[in-house]
């Protein structure tokens, strides 16, 4: 469904990515793993076209991604920031509405409220935090509240950046389930950034890992041990001896 | 080989300057053809038309009415020099509405307003909250920008016509209470003399300055670097710009009213 064909992409002289080719099948959840630096970030905000590549193609459903309707584009898709990206101004219920109070998804204030309230409780949080502003809320509420944003118009394609960056272990523990769940429930196709292996195995399908800007190794998270790769294992194992340099 | 250097130096920052003047002016002019295409975010404009014209208005009259006292003072003792003290309605009246009000209240915008929207929207842009504007469907220029400068273009000149108005009034208190002038005369010396020109000029300087100072606060914080420091070098770099080209604007506007 998503496939990006040798993507480049540099800033100045620092080479992000050097010939990114992925390809994420429809209702899979896909992670990308690999160190700070490699261009996770940079490959899933050129999907979105959020970052314009330098060389080389993206398509979702076989159509290249910088065509058409960005609009519609646009709204086939949800994403977690990895610092939730909340509005500071608007209260949670209208952050989490916020592409259902305007635009081609527009819905009456109350209908809009109301399906905000039912996502908020989707990702476990109470009604009574509707009204209160991001500032008001802990690190664990504002992710979720990111979540329930992500997936309040009910997108095929959902994105997650670092969704447990910052977490306590059981906040990120239950941010993980709630991510696989929600994937599972909507059937939505979902593609992860990540360095926490816990979150890798609790959210993937399928996994691959990023380093120096190419795909070194893809496929099932249950290959991932016995993948053989010695950048997948050095990841996994934590280690600082193997062919990533541990000083970046 | 040093004059060679020297002179690429020179060639160098020439070519980055006119490359930040092509970008600030390819900025404007997508500003204005997003003011003018919708989508519109009309509870965006209100708020905007509020953190700029309402809650500007404190600042502004202060600084109006001190100036126009302080104007009334120094005519005073500048014309006894040459046996015209009487003038002081007049040089006040015209000093307020045609130079220091205009000034004063874009200074005031681009110290207050500028900055205040330069670090809040450097401040969405480091913490992906432009990015995550783009996602929702929305257009940050659109949604961030047009209301803003709108705001700006429309509540200015009000804004200087309150300025021209108290600075005014501070004249005529610092005069009748200090200075022995009969209140009634400077009244009417200051109606008779003011012409609608001179408050055309004040009103279309509002409008051009209000505008330099909400584009040159968007264009920044849209441009933001990285992290605090990208945060604060945007928040300064638009206050610096927003008086030099309000002053520039000033002084072209000014030969523009001249001419006529």
């Amino acid at each position: 469904m998503i496939r990006l064909e040798n993507v480049h992409k540099s800033f100045g002289s620092n080479q992000v990515l050097r010939g990114l080719t992925l390809e994420i099948p429809k209702g899979t959840s896909m992670v990308i793993i690999g160190g700070s630096g490699t261009g996770k970030s940079v490959a899933l905000k050129s999907v979105l076209g959020l970052i314009q590549p330098d060389h080389g193609k993206i398509y979702v459903d076989g159509k290249p991604a910088e065509q058409g309707d960005r609009d519609a584009f646009l709204a086939r898709f949800g994403m977690l920031f990895q610092g939730a990206a909340l509005f500071d101004s608007l209260p949670v219920w209208q952050n989490v509405a916020f592409r259902l109070l305007r635009g081609s998804l527009k819905r009456p204030k109350d209908e809009a409220r109301e399906i905000a309230i039912d996502k908020l409780r989707r990702v476990g949080l109470k009604a009574d935090v509707a009204d209160r502003l991001p500032a008001e809320l802990s690190g664990g509420m504002q992710k979720r509240v990111g979540l329930a944003r992500a997936i309040a118009a009910d997108p095929e394609i959902i994105f997650f950046d670092e969704p447990t960056t910052g977490l306590d272990p059981i906040m990120s523990g239950v941010i993980n389930d709630l991510i696989r769940e929600i994937v599972v429930e909507m059937g939505a196709t979902a593609m992860t950034i990540t360095h926490d292996m816990t979150s890798v195995r609790a959210i993937a399908d399928n996994v691959a890992m990023l380093h120096e800007g190419v795909i070194k190794w893809t496929g099932p998270v249950a290959d991932m041990d016995a993948s053989g790769d010695p950048y997948v294992a050095q990841f996994i194992s934590g280690s600082a001896e193997g062919p990533i340099e541990a000083v970046r | 080989m040093f004059p060679l250097t020297l002179l690429a130096r020179l060639g160098r920052a020439t070519m980055a300057a006119l490359a930040s003047i092509g970008r600030v002016m390819l900025f404007s002019v997508s500003t204005f053809s997003h003011m003018l295409r919708p989508p519109f975010y009309p509870r965006e404009f209100l708020i905007a038309l509020l953190q700029v014209g309402w809650l500007s208005l404190p600042v502004v009259g202060l600084t109006a009415v001190f100036t126009g006292g302080a104007l009334a003072l120094q005519i005073y003792s500048g014309g006894a020099r040459f046996n015209a003290e009487a003038v002081v309605p007049q040089i006040v009246a015209i000093g307020m509405v045609r130079e220091l009000g205009p000034v004063l209240a874009g200074l005031m915008i681009a110290a207050r307003v500028t900055s205040s929207i330069a670090a809040e929207i450097a401040t969405m842009k480091v913490t992906e909250q432009i990015d995550a504007l783009v996602t929702l469907s929305t257009h940050p220029m659109k949604y961030l920008v047009a209301p803003r400068v709108l705001a700006a273009l429309l509540t200015v000149p009000a804004l200087v016509a309150v300025g021209d108005i108290i600075g005014i009034a501070g004249g005529y208190v610092v005069s009748t209470q200090s200075l022995g002038f009969n209140p009634a005369a400077y009244l009417k010396n200051t109606v008779n003399f003011l012409e609608l020109r001179d408050i055309i000029s004040s009103l279309a300087k509002g409008a051009a300055f209000g505008t330099i100072a909400a584009l040159m606060g968007c264009y920044y914080g849209m441009n933001s670097g990285r992290g605090a420091q990208g945060v604060g070098r945007a928040t300064k770099g638009s206050v610096e710009a927003a008086a030099v080209l309000i002053l520039a604007a000033n002084f072209a506007l000014t030969g523009v009213f001249f001419s006529l």
